[in-house]
């Protein structure tokens, strides 16, 4: 059902977000349950059994599918409500299930072999070894790239496993690698990892004084800028700290990815689906962002190559306002 | 419950910074001769490009570890990327000897022979540990985030798994395609002129405030903070735990450890413990909330 050279896959965080996705041409939605199952577990988000099963409906009338994140490791005494969650989620009628906990992929192997399973970019499988245990034992159908990796090595990559690939395209950017990061537990006592969260935001807190506000998360101070200045918010990564008596965006600048600019050479690597971030997005920039990534697929192959005034405009959506193709280029890192 | 009937005993992980030859030499013959530790994990895990600085000076140090009756595990590389770092963890791997894990690419052609699961192996409930027991695994250092009540939990369900808590050092956190050494210095990885070397225990970060709370060891990114486990020997044995690990660090390793072997033997109180430690190792806050479930950064004392 993909219409163009690449799967584009993008995120719904609600009903009216999913909508707008599949009318702006999202070969793809995916969502998550309305609950630790996910990793965009914030307040307001999510769906519920009936709006998934509803949005499955909506989706597949018109030509689109629908994927469930359930994408957090289950806890420890807890795993029943990872296990109802993939159940829910093939009841739903969904075409796949993302996960990276061995536990969620063992449940949705054993019980739901007709569902296809997508291996997270939480389960952080880099290597043509580590994708090839997740493909033997759970038969995993496609892997979510962690970004670490710069294009010439997701090709050679490719070349090395038999499942397909799904790489983030835009959106916000962990700078660490996807759930091999306790940052945010570490200052906050919640994790991306345990609960689903990063830098939650009942940890942030904001000050004003002598001309400047500051940012705090757990009370560390994350940012400060003068009055007028725009304060991001407190994402423990994307912090200005000191080293070395140096004060930087010491681990990554307040950027989002962008690769509308590489979908060629993406398309050349043998990818098979891009990935938009941002379930905790609203629904304009959903449809906005995923209607530039339709019209730069389908113009792929097409005498201009992905539109350039796309690029212009989606940089302007991003955060800070500036995009970066990240890993993608070996430099940055 | 899976309450763990012999006395806790220590072990030594693996060593996270670049250090050069001479002094990863000293330092293991120091563990060799003075440290009361039963295991010493060995191999670069943080970056690949480092192992081939010190490969010579790393298999002295196991020989001369063996020779003094410890036990040597290999521990793999945490984020293998290109062919040489794939093939040096395989070799780990298919080897035949125990090998400690970091990540589940390993697990691919093991074949069921025992493997210690490192820290960066998500393990975080009963189901997946059953899923790994029966590929084989029979020790585990867990996630340093995981409460240790979580941890109890997960070794209830596991006979006959040894459970190895991080007891002591920086926790390693985060880690990352980026390396933030390089990154400081103004050069990106692939021409990072081995900078990290600059730092024995990692580059301290602080924030604008001037509270320090993290550091960076080229792509990882560590805790400022030094855990230190105070629980009593008795709490963990009821939980299941048969060991504590100690992250090697530049300044006080033997004397910590000495220090612990004493609280757990009963020689010494908890307090008498963390007196011990802070005298002899690196000036930097002592921390252990993950343990309780809080943040980790948090530090009590019962």
């Amino acid at each position: 059902m993909t219409r163009g050279a690449l799967e584009l896959v993008c995120p719904a965080g609600t009903p009216s977000a999913l909508r707008a996705a599949v009318n702006a041409g999202a070969d793809t939605v995916y969502c998550g349950l309305r609950d630790e199952t996910n990793a965009r577990n914030f307040p307001g988000l999510n769906f519920s059994d009936a709006e998934l099963a509803e949005a499955v409906t909506y989706a597949h009338e018109r030509g689109a599918k629908v994927m469930v994140a359930i994408n957090t490791f289950a806890q420890a005494g807890r795993v029943a409500i990872w296990a109802r969650a993939v159940d829910a989620a093939a009841a739903a009628g969904a075409d796949a299930i993302i996960a990276a906990d061995m536990a969620v992929l063992g449940r949705a192997a054993s019980h739901h072999p007709d569902v296809r399973l997508h291996l997270s970019v939480q389960a952080a499988a880099g290597t043509p070894e580590a994708i090839r245990f997740y493909v033997e034992r759970f038969g995993v159908q496609r892997v979510v790239l962690p970004r670490i990796l710069s294009i010439p090595e997701i090709k050679a990559l490719i070349g090395e496993i038999d499942i397909e690939v799904e790489v983030f395209a835009f959106g916000g950017l962990c700078v660490m690698t996807e759930g091999r990061c306790d940052l945010s537990s570490y200052v906050t006592g919640r994790s991306p990892n345990l609960d689903g969260v990063c830098s939650p935001p009942e940890a942030v807190s904001y000050s004003r004084q002598d001309g400047s506000r500051s940012v705090a998360l757990g009370g560390l101070t994350i940012d400060r800028q003068a009055d007028g200045q725009p304060l991001g918010y407190p994402t423990l990564c994307k912090g200005r700290f000191v080293a070395g008596g140096k004060t930087a965006h010491l681990f990554e600048d307040p950027v989002s990815l962008n690769t509308i600019d590489v979908l060629p050479q993406l398309l050349d690597a043998g990818v098979s689906a891009l990935k938009i971030e941002g379930r905790q997005r609203g629904k304009a920039y959903v449809e906005a962002v995923t209607r530039q990534f339709r019209q730069a697929i389908d113009a792929l192959g097409g005498p201009d190559g992905p539109a350039a005034a796309g690029a212009a405009m989606l940089n302007t959506m991003a955060e800070g306002q500036r995009g970066t193709v990240g890993a993608y280029k070996k430099t940055w890192r | 419950m899976a309450v763990n009937p012999t006395p806790i005993s220590l072990s030594l992980g693996p060593l996270y910074f670049n250090w050069p030859s001479a002094q990863l030499l000293d330092f293991y013959a120091e563990i060799a001769d003075e440290c009361p530790v039963d295991r010493v994990y060995l191999g670069e895990i943080v970056c690949g490009k480092r192992g081939p600085l010190t490969q010579a000076a790393v298999a002295s140090a196991a020989e001369r570890l063996e020779r003094a009756g410890k036990t040597v595990i290999w521990s793999t590389l945490i984020s293998p990327v290109n062919r040489r770092e794939r093939r040096l963890t395989e070799d780990l791997v298919r080897d035949g000897e125990h090998v400690e894990l970091n990540d589940f690419g390993g697990l691919a052609s093991r074949g069921g022979a025992a493997f210690t699961a490192g820290p960066f192996l998500n393990v975080y409930n009963e189901d997946t540990a059953a899923m790994l027991q029966e590929m084989g695994w029979t020790r585990w250092c867990p996630p340093v985030e995981l409460s240790l009540q979580a941890i109890s939990q997960i070794a209830g369900r596991c006979p006959g798994l040894e459970v190895e808590l991080f007891g002591f050092g920086r926790l390693p956190l985060a880690h990352s395609g980026r390396c933030y050494h390089a990154r400081q210095h103004k050069l990106n990885r692939d021409s990072c002129r081995y900078v990290c070397e600059q730092d024995p225990d990692g580059c301290r970060v602080s924030t604008l405030d001037g509270t320090a709370f993290l550091a960076f060891n080229g792509v990882q990114t560590l805790s400022d903070g030094l855990q230190l486990c105070t629980q009593t020997p008795e709490t963990l044995r009821m939980a299941g735990i048969s060991a504590l690990r100690l992250s090697p660090h530049s300044i006080g390793t033997v004397e910590v450890a000495n220090a612990l072997r004493q609280f757990i033997d009963g020689a010494s109180s908890a307090a008498e413990m963390v007196e011990a430690v802070r005298a002899s190792t690196l000036p930097l806050p002592l921390v252990n909330g993950y343990l309780a479930g809080k943040a980790g950064l948090e530090w009590t004392m019962e």
